[in-house]
């Protein structure tokens, strides 16, 4: 008897008992849909995430101040001083507030950012018209503010904002500068922001001091060591407590981002795995629900001159064509709940057919693993008891 | 105590053979040595030439499969399989290709005068017709001996008669048949008898 016979016979038999044989199914469909639905989901985040992380330039460095004790920041002297450091091209001290802005009758929420004149060239902005903030401006606190694209379309529609006056939380800034659109990124919307002088900031939030630092470095061959120097400096200010902040390029993020995403990928390969052995162990049972049923025909198979490889691999082909078409079925239902989550959700799917071929190979092996024993018991059963068998 | 006790049968090419015995006679013991369905515990077996006795059980399915042709009581045909297909089964374990045995299982069929009926069901069958399904079976691979266990226990005597009549005919047309049973009349109709009691045979000559 050949494979194709085998196939063929198999095929019938499942159909012949349709709700048995999809309830069977069951366990490797949910299992395998569901691995492929969610490592999509997961790939397509960090892929997201990492283009994000990739878009923000590889010469940008990010420093955050926790702090120890009840020092959580860093006064703007200190956070200046850093610009000293080899190879640092730029370095924007930033103090980040949210705030009601108003003008005239409009008002809305924005991102207030506190910082210095070279946080435009550290974060990639270009100007639209007017200036932006200069250090004479950080000196002598005075009011004035750069607007993002976005903020100030909904404060003055189409006008040039620049010249004017706008209220942050009630104290009046002139507008002298308007930024060019930038886009969005993984921090939020980059043009929905207003940008004013670090010193007017402390002085508006009454919140002294600064807690996050930007430095762009003047090539990239000067990161390593730059990031070094910068250890070393605020190791000192922080008198060798290297956990009250934090020193992160690009690189340290994608891979962050990488590490996340490996262990989210082996806790579902995990979960797949345990729903594919109970999916299996489904499998096995009805299989030997069915060879107890299907003794007489055994018996009349082996009569007429099935030979015990005979009778195996039938059986056996019927396991794996259930757990192969089980996982066909949960291929095509990972897909489509993959689809359907990142249109419902909004979020990027990534279909890896490494993960499709993967998981349809192991639903295969499922079946051969867990029909092994009842196709053997079904193989090894003598022909006179299974004809006497009713 | 052995349910067969120093039994020596001989039986002839084109032969027709039947063994009559009341039940717990031994009769089943000896139709399963005769398939091959069983070894004996001792003594040699020559079936078509070949001492079958001592084989392994895939030897002993493929000698079943080319040189014996079951015709059982209650039919044992798969129910879920067509008329044709249930004809085809020995074909394909003897891996046949696919068209050879299609043809070869309607000219079985054709025999037994069921051609018209090769896509029925066997629950879409009569009793006798499910009989003669499984005599088509019994012949599509031409094996050497035709094996009838009760062939008419589970039909009603018209029927009974249209069955005799075929193996009857399939016997002149030169198959060997062994043909086992506890009653007497279907017995006489074969053309050689022996008596089996308590494992021992007594030749009763011809019917």
């Amino acid at each position: 008897m050949n494979i194709f016979q085998g196939i063929k016979m198999a095929i019938a038999s499942i159909l012949s008992n349709k709700l048995r044989s999809l309830l069977t199914m069951l366990g490797i469909i949910i299992g395998v849909g569901s691995v492929i639905a969610l490592v999509a989901l997961g790939q397509g985040t960090t892929k997201a995430i990492t283009e994000q992380v990739q878009g923000l330039g590889s010469d940008l460095i990010t420093v955050n101040i926790m702090g120890r004790g009840s020092s959580n920041s860093i006064n703007y002297e200190q956070a200046i001083g850093l610009r000293e450091v080899d190879g640092i091209a730029g370095l924007a001290p930033v103090n980040n507030q949210s705030a009601t802005l108003k003008y005239g009758t409009v008002s809305t929420n924005v991102s207030v950012i506190g910082t210095n004149m070279d946080y435009l060239s550290v974060q990639s902005y270009e100007m639209a018209s007017g200036r932006f903030i200069a250090q004479l401006d950080l000196d002598y606190n005075q009011k004035i503010a750069v607007l993002g694209a976005d903020t100030a379309v909904e404060l003055f529609g189409f006008v040039n904002p620049v010249g004017e006056y706008v209220q942050i939380n009630g104290i009046r800034y002139k507008v002298v500068g308007l930024l060019a659109e930038k886009g969005d990124s993984s921090s939020g919307s980059n043009d929905d922001i207003v940008m004013i002088p670090l010193t007017s900031s402390e002085r508006l939030f009454r919140s002294v001091g600064v807690r996050t630092l930007y430095a762009t470095v003047q090539s990239e061959a000067m990161m390593e060591s730059a990031k070094a120097e910068l250890d070393q400096q605020l190791s000192k200010l922080f008198r060798g407590n290297t956990n009250s902040y934090t020193i992160m390029n690009a690189e340290d993020l994608l891979k962050t981002v990488t590490s996340v995403s490996d262990t989210l990928s082996l806790a579902l390969g995990g979960i797949a795995g345990i729903s594919l052995l109970v999916g299996g162990i489904g499998i096995m049972n009805i299989m030997l629900v069915s060879v107890t049923e299907r003794t007489r025909e055994i018996g009349i198979r082996k009569a007429i001159g099935a030979n015990k490889r005979d009778i195996l691999v039938q059986f056996l082909i019927e396991a794996v064509v259930l757990s192969g078409l089980g996982g066909i079925i949960g291929i095509v239902a990972g897909i489509g709940a993959g689809q359907l989550a990142s249109s419902a959700l909004g979020m990027d799917v990534v279909f890896s057919t490494n993960i499709i071929l993967l998981a349809f190979g192991f639903s295969v092996a499922v079946g051969v693993v867990f029909g092994l024993f009842p196709s053997n018991k079904a193989a090894s059963l003598k022909p006179i008891d299974a004809l006497r068998y009713d | 105590m052995n349910a067969l006790d120093e039994v020596t049968l001989y039986a002839d090419s084109g032969e027709f053979l039947a063994i009559i015995g009341p039940s717990g006679s031994g009769k089943s013991t000896l139709m399963n040595v005769i398939g091959c369905l069983d070894s004996p515990t001792s003594g040699e077996y020559w079936l078509d030439g070949e001492e079958v006795s001592r084989l392994r059980d895939n030897k002993l399915a493929g000698i079943r499969n080319r040189k014996i042709g079951f015709i059982f009581q209650n039919f044992n045909l798969l129910t879920k399989l067509t008329a044709v297909e249930n004809v085809e089964l020995p074909l394909i374990y003897r891996g046949v290709p696919a068209k050879l045995r299609r043809e070869q299982a309607i000219n079985a069929l054709r025999k037994v005068g069921l051609e018209e009926r090769i896509g029925h069901r066997p629950n879409q069958l009569s009793g006798g017709q499910q009989q003669r399904v499984a005599i088509a079976r019994a012949l599509a691979g031409d094996p050497p001996l035709l094996l009838a266990d009760e062939p008419t226990g589970a039909l009603d005597s018209k029927t009974s008669k249209e069955v005799m009549g075929l193996i009857k005919s399939l016997n002149e047309q030169g198959h060997t048949i062994i043909l086992i049973t506890h009653d007497l009349d279907i017995a006489q109709q074969a053309k050689r008898l022996v008596r089996i009691q308590d494992g021992r045979l007594t030749e009763e000559g011809s019917g």
